[in-house]
């Protein structure tokens, strides 16, 4: 096995007296795609900055490259693309003098700023916005564009903190498909999202985090096979009805959750699971028979749902 | 450690690599590129001083009659505008160490992605305050060719006014960065202002400091008195030995602020 590229053990960090993360292990493998899923305020944001050298542990050994960034930061951070979760692009430059003053920043020479921006702005679907303001660009390409530079300096490692939030679904699926391309040059990445489908998509390994702590670690579909049944059977009862409706449902699958709008039930054979429902005479305004997601999965270990 | 006991330390080139002291360069190339398409601005402050000299010398100078310096008498307006030169210098540097970092410290967070980079907080501090400083040298140039149009300079060695004024863009730059670390918002700017005007006033600026009596020594805690005396001696031509002492107050005023503004950098980004 290769020497993992980032090691992280009790990692902590404190903001005066709030404990933003508090103790957590985390080891990625070089060429992996690796994902923090967890709703707003779990502590991805302050854990990507501690592993981007620009945030100092608060407690808790961290090592990039065999290296410590309490030691070596500039040295870890040449190795390193950044995207963090706002956007920090230049905006009194064009879109192609961020990508140059970025790379100067990385001590490359003007020729090769030029020549990587050049490539990059292809890759980023921006060639013919090269001389744009940044502020004039809608949000999928500010977001490309961030990606973009950085790029600049071909870091072996990338940081995606939550790249597409904010983005409509075709931006989205863009991006998606320049992050894959980018896997299969061996980029090593490290992003947090929380959306579920997008950890899916992306993530080889995730780990799950609320309130500061990991609760779950694996592949997408090994945390479904371990903590959810195989599908789902979703039924809409009126609103403000669903929480009668829950005791009802009790022994039709293996478990089930009762939400605002709809009352989950989870079985490894949804139909199966429905037609018993309408056997008990239970008469709901939709029935739905899902996979099971990593929203579930999330839902169980927390009680709560990744939206809230 | 607290940012009072940075004051302390006395050797501030090891404090300031290890805050990242490697390429402050970039932050100037990276302001050459963003101003390229608004030189004007750059320019502009030039003016103000620029304005006053005018006035001087067609106005105010013939009531006021000549100004004994040094035990020399010289006209009001050649008294005058060695100071105005300091004062330019020092506008340069202010204008751009507050308002301008302060955009791009709490607003464009220019510095957030410097420091993603292998930049470290020393290369912002050194690299804004040398823009700066660059700035007010701008300023100085321009001022010193009018001057020598006018027929105010009074030999060659008014061009060592030059490197003075970069001491003075120097100190006020430091001063202006780590002032601007404090602020809060563009509210705070108010405070330079009222600061910059008393301090221009009140340097020894239009009245030589024997004229101040009993309060000279207000006047000497002004950084900028320091630096219109030492341009005053370079417009004159005349040393003495006290000159050493005002280029020390500017020299160590801006170590210890630069030191501190790096710090305060590394404090407020890198949390
Ligand atoms: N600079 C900061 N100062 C104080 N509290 C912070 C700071 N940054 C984050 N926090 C707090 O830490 C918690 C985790 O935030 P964050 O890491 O941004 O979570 P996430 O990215 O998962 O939404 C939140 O409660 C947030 O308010
Ligand atoms: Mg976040």
């Amino acid at each position: 096995m290769p020497e993992p590229l980032i090691v992280a053990r009790g990692l902590k960090k404190r903001f005066d007296d709030f404990e933003a993360v508090k103790g957590i292990d985390v080891e990625v493998q070089p060429g992996e795609v690796f994902g923090f899923l967890g709703p707003n305020g779990a502590g991805k944001s302050s854990t990507m900055r501690m592993i981007a050298c620009v945030s100092p542990a608060s407690e808790g050994t961290l090592r990039l490259f065999g290296m410590d960034p309490a030691v070596d930061g500039a040295k870890i951070r040449a190795r390193i693309g950044v995207v963090p979760q706002l956007d920090t692009l230049d905006t009194e430059l064009s879109v192609q003098e961020n990508l140059w003053i970025y790379g100067r920043y990385f001590d490359l020479s003007r020729a090769e700023c030029r020549r990587r921006a050049t490539e990059l702005l292809e890759f980023a679907q921006l060639t013919d916005r090269a001389d744009s303001v940044v502020e004039h660009l809608s949000g999928g390409m500010k977001r490309r564009l961030s990606i973009a530079r950085s790029l600049i300096n071909e870091p072996e490692l990338l940081l995606l903190d939550e790249p597409t939030t904010g983005l409509d679904p075709q931006a989205r699926h863009v991006l998606w498909e320049r992050l894959y391309r980018l896997k299969q040059q061996g980029v090593t990445q490290v992003l947090t999202t929380h959306y579920m489908d997008e950890a899916e998509q992306l993530c080889d390994r995730l780990v799950v985090m609320d309130q500061g702590l990991i609760v779950a670690e694996g592949s997408p579909r090994e945390l479904i096979d371990q903590y959810s049944t195989r599908e789902v059977l979703e039924l809409r009862f009126g609103a403000g009805t669903n929480d009668q409706f829950g005791p009802q449902v009790v022994g039709i699958g293996d478990r089930f959750e009762v939400l605002p709008d709809r009352v989950l039930v989870y079985a490894d054979d949804g139909e199966a699971a429905l037609a018993e429902a309408h056997h008990r005479g239970l008469r709901p305004e939709s029935a739905l028979v899902r996979r099971s997601s990593l929203e579930d999965v999330f839902l169980l270990l927390t009680g709560r749902s990744l939206a809230d | 450690m607290s940012d009072t006991s940075i004051v302390l330390r006395i050797i501030p080139v090891s404090y300031l690599s290890g805050l990242g002291l490697r390429r402050p360069h970039r932050m100037i190339e990276r302001h050459v590129m963003a101003y390229r398409r608004q030189w004007l601005i750059v320019v502009s402050g030039f003016f103000e001083p620029l304005f006053y000299l005018l006035s001087m010398r067609a106005g105010v100078g013939d009531l006021v009659g000549d100004v004994s310096v040094a035990g020399r008498s010289v006209p009001y307006d050649a008294f005058v505008a060695p100071a105005l030169m300091a004062s330019s210098a020092m506008n340069g540097a202010i204008f751009d160490s507050t308002g301008n970092v302060l955009h791009r410290l709490k607003y464009a967070r220019i510095y957030d992605a410097a420091l993603a980079t292998p930049m470290g907080p020393a290369d912002v501090a050194v690299g804004e305050i040398s823009w700066a400083l660059i700035r007010g040298q701008i300023y100085a140039i321009g001022f010193l060719a009018v001057m020598a149009a006018m027929g105010l300079t009074e030999s060659w060695w008014s061009l060592m006014a030059l490197p003075v004024c970069a001491l003075i863009g120097l100190t006020f730059a430091s001063i202006g960065f780590l002032g601007t670390t404090y602020m809060r918002g563009w509210s705070d700017m108010e405070i330079v202002n009222t600061l910059m005007m008393p301090l221009f006033l009140f340097s020894a600026t239009f009245f030589p400091i024997s004229s101040y009596g009993g309060w000279a020594w207000v006047v000497q805690l002004s950084p900028l008195y320091h630096g219109v005396a030492l341009v005053r001696a370079c417009n004159a031509g005349v040393w003495t030995a006290s000159l050493v002492v005002h280029a020390l107050v500017l020299l160590v005023i801006s170590v210890v602020m630069l030191a501190w503004g790096s710090r305060r950098i590394d404090r407020l980004l890198r949390r």
